[in-house]
């Protein structure tokens, strides 16, 4: 599935390169990458577009669905990065009272926030990144994409930087 | 990727380490009719595949429960039955691991569909349908779809130490769908 409107973007449409990932809040090594993903974003500045799509391990990580509605809740009202950064930087306080506390932090409205998460108010749409990526390929997370090609290395930000800059600069 | 080592390509090394005997898989192709079996899927329940007879069937083999296959490739099944389901396909795991330890990990793993014991005779099942790996004592990563009428309609073999995801078998069933609709239209 092409990038588009409906994907959470971070970067400029024209950006040479986009990292697309799809990731799981509760998913431990999706953390690491987190961090990862912010070195190369200040590395790279405006050459990255960066694209995060939902890929939620419900059954192995009870916390995802709900970490992902409410990042989604967050999004509706204009503030799914700053709930997308304080849930991968709290992996280990995902219970929706935690998740509430982070709505309020961001200024959101929480018994609104809460009852779009309990009701699973976005359901399809995670359901959409989720099927979009297992079409894709995706067996597990996370998985990342540079320019539409499946990334295959590690997920250190030296091997990751290593690949974008050959995406960008490929060598002749 | 040049830079960097690579996770699954990390992954088959361990995998090949583990298991170094096994060849390429000739695994039963399409067209072949899917051999019939009946395995214990609990201590005291059996399955056979003549029971899915007019249902739409996946069968996953996979060489070892807690096998460390980044991003376990039941678990990510598990996630995906209700698509299968949509399609009309029950899933079928298969290994060469007791009934005890089948109960485990599924229980750990959270997983809502059978883990199917091809125990004894070991592999047994495996070697009927071409893809156990003598020597190593388990059975191929390969997944089969079967037709309503039990007909293998797409197999394939995946590099042992690789997770293939489920893209294939849901082209394979939509496949299958849509060839259905043809004949009914």
């Amino acid at each position: 599935m092409p990038v588009s409107r409906r994907d959470h973007i971070q970067g400029p449409a024209n950006a040479p390169l986009t990292l697309l990932e799809y990731g799981d809040f509760e998913c431990p090594v999706c953390g690491m990458a987190y961090a990862v993903v912010k070195t190369l974003q200040q590395n790279l500045r405006h050459r990255l577009r960066f694209v995060f799509r939902h890929f939620p391990m419900t059954n192995v990580h009870p916390h995802a669905e709900h970490a992902a509605e409410a990042a989604e809740a967050a999004g509706a009202r204009g503030a799914f990065w700053e709930m997308h950064d304080l849930l991968f930087e709290n992996q280990e306080a995902l219970e929706d009272e935690d998740l509430l506390e982070y709505a309020a932090a961001l200024g959101l409205d929480t018994s609104a926030v809460l009852a779009e998460i309990e009701a699973g108010a976005y359901a399809g749409r995670l359901r959409e990144d989720f099927m979009s990526g297992v079409r894709s390929g995706v067996n597990g997370t996370p998985t990342f994409f540079i320019n539409g090609l499946r990334y295959e290395g590690s997920f250190d930000a030296e091997s990751l930087m290593g690949a974008l800059v050959e995406t960008a600069e490929p060598e002749i | 990727m040049k830079t960097g080592t690579n996770q699954e390509h990390g992954n088959q090394s361990r995998y090949n380490r583990l298991y170094p005997k096994g060849r390429k898989a000739n695994a039963l192709a399409a067209g072949s009719a899917a051999p019939d079996f009946t395995l214990k899927s609990t201590p005291d329940q059996s399955v056979s595949l003549s029971e899915f007879k007019g249902q739409r069937v996946v069968l996953a083999f996979y060489p070892a429960d807690w096998s460390p296959v980044c991003g376990d490739q039941m678990t990510l099944y598990n996630e995906i039955l209700p698509e299968f389901q949509k399609l009309g396909a029950e899933l079928l795991g298969i290994s060469v691991d007791g009934v005890w330890c089948h109960a485990a990990f599924a229980h750990h793993r959270k997983l809502h569909f059978p883990l199917l014991s091809d125990f004894e005779p070991k592999g047994a099942i495996a070697r009927t349908y071409r893809v156990y790996r003598d020597g190593d004592g388990v059975s191929e990563r390969a997944l089969f779809v079967l037709d309503r009428e039990g007909i293998i309609h797409w197999s394939y073999v995946s590099p042992i130490g690789v997770n293939p995801g489920a893209a294939g078998i849901l082209a394979a069933l939509e496949d299958l769908q849509k060839k259905e609709r043809e004949v009914t239209a």
